[in-house]
């Protein structure tokens, strides 16, 4: 099992062909209280980088980027009814969908913990 | 935004306050403002709502009129009846073009010698422009660049500024006092952008810090960003100037309709009259501002297209988001007239999807502003 995160704050724990992608702890708290998550419906496939989900704050929408290709699997119905699951524990019950990777050579592109630790304090 | 862009922009009396509190400072109005605090938008909407906060809206704009009839030549430009408000009271108004559109909403105070107005950040220049293009050579147009203005709101509110301002918890809604903070001439109008009671303190720019830092000290108040400022003043069903009211709408689409009273309904005499009486006596207005209520969980934001069932356009959402104390998505936008019933079913257009809604009566959370017994 190992975790992947992309440039645009999502994460990816990927087991096999599974990936069960979230946002990161740095996402979650740039985004304030989160209200609600528009989750994609399983069985739609996305391709890396396509909109696959949308994150409402008190005051703004944004989009969550599938950070690889694949197939929805599973997504988590939690968020429906307690979308602050995402600010609460953004990296394990506030994950968002698990999809199947078309494409396992798409994750080399992704950082590892340390490159992203990296990345985001870059950004500061 | 660039680091170059933003020394473009201006700061408030109380901007290195924002920073010492951790205020996430956003280019707004041509100012860099405070969008939350450390607290966060849902933390201070509902501080606000339980409590009191402190709100900087220096950035608006702080004018006077002196000499004789003012308030009898302000009416030629707003809707509001301003000859008849007694001293010390305030007004709510707008003023309006010669098609009936609005320029801008306003606060106006009739003082014991002069009026007092309060207008919008983004409308200020051209307010002032206006009003300087139609002033009579008797009158005096005054801006008042050295203050700042804050907002006290919250059911603690008035208990506060009863601390520092003896009588000020006794105020009626809208009513006006000159007091002193500090030390500093400050002028208090109990009224606010919230739905809560609270004041509104404009304060001389030199003392607006030692002021706000000793509001900020009481345990009861905390420093609001306007994140929350903006679903607080939705969830009230108040309009935001340039979104929910515009040169495009009249204030009868704008469901103001309150805001003029039966003289100036029966005599006129304001830009844009023909218009506006017209839709207020013929009930002609092809679109009105109503309150929205999306059945699901799901936000419907500015821009989003209001449909019928057969997927016909029929308006647009002007603000919309979550309201914390609702405690779920509401909205407010125009529809067409026939469709500004309450209750009637209307549809939403977000991200492709057409979701549920239906028309529903404002303010969203009961307003709780301040009556004085009889």
């Amino acid at each position: 099992m190992t975790i992947y995160y992309s440039e645009d704050h999502e994460w990816i724990e990927v087991e096999g062909k599974s990936g069960t992608v979230g946002i990161t702890d740095y996402a979650q708290n740039a985004l304030g209280d989160i209200v609600f998550v528009e989750l994609p419906e399983v069985g739609e496939d996305y391709a890396k980088g396509d909109e696959v989900a949308v994150v409402e704050s008190v005051k703004a929408a944004s989009e969550i980027y599938c950070p690889v290709g694949g197939e929805i699997t599973a997504v988590n119905e939690e968020l429906e009814d307690n979308a602050a699951l995402v600010n609460t524990s953004p990296d394990a019950d506030g994950w968002f969908f698990k999809i199947e990777i078309a494409d396992e050579s798409e994750l080399e592109s992704l950082m590892d913990a340390a490159g992203y630790k990296e990345f985001i304090a870059g950004l500061e | 935004m660039s680091v170059e862009n933003n020394s473009s922009l201006l700061k408030t009396p109380l901007y290195s306050l924002h920073e010492d509190l951790g205020g996430k400072m956003v280019p707004f109005a041509g100012y860099l403002m405070p969008v939350q605090y450390p607290l966060g938008v849902m933390g201070e909407h509902n501080h606000t709502r339980e409590k009191a906060g402190l709100f900087d809206v220096s950035h608006m704009g702080q004018v006077v009129i002196k000499g004789d009839g003012a308030d009898k030549w302000l009416e030629t430009l707003v809707p509001g009846n301003i000859i008849d408000l007694k001293t010390n009271r305030i007004r709510y108004t707008m003023f309006t073009d010669e098609n009936g559109g609005i320029l801008d909403d306003l606060m106006i105070t009739k003082r014991e010698n002069d009026i007092f107005m309060v207008v919008n950040a983004a409308c200020k220049e051209q307010d002032i422009a206006h009003m300087r293009a139609n002033l009579p050579a008797h009158l005096e147009l005054i801006e008042l660049n050295d203050r700042a203005l804050v907002a006290l709101q919250g059911p603690m509110a008035a208990a506060v500024m009863s601390r520092f301002a003896a009588g000020a918890d006794q105020m009626d809604f809208m009513s006006y006092a000159e007091v002193s903070i500090c030390g500093a001439d400050c002028f208090i109008s109990r009224c606010g952008y919230t739905g809560e009671d609270g004041h509104e303190i404009s304060i001389p720019a030199d003392k607006a810090i030692e002021v706000c830092k000793t509001l900020l000290a009481e345990p009861e108040v905390e420093a609001i960003g306007l994140g929350a400022r903006d679903s607080l003043r939705l969830e009230a069903g108040l309009c935001l100037y340039g979104h929910d009211i515009t040169t495009d709408t009249t204030p009868i689409e704008g469901s103001l309709d309150w805001s003029i009273g039966p003289r100036r309904r029966a005599e006129g005499g304001f830009p844009g009259a023909e218009r506006i009486l017209s839709q207020l006596n013929n009930g002609d207005a092809s679109k009105l501002r109503v309150g929205i209520l999306p059945s699901g969980r799901a936000p419907a934001r500015e821009g989003t297209e209001i449909l019928d069932t057969h997927d016909n356009v029929i308006g647009i959402v002007t603000s919309g988001g979550f309201g914390p104390t609702f405690g779920g998505p509401i909205a407010m936008g125009y529809v067409k007239a026939e469709y500004a019933k309450t209750g009637t079913d209307i549809f939403l257009a977000v991200r492709k999807k057409k979701l549920e809604a239906k028309v529903a009566d404002m303010p969203f959370v009961p307003q709780r502003y301040y009556r004085k017994p009889k």
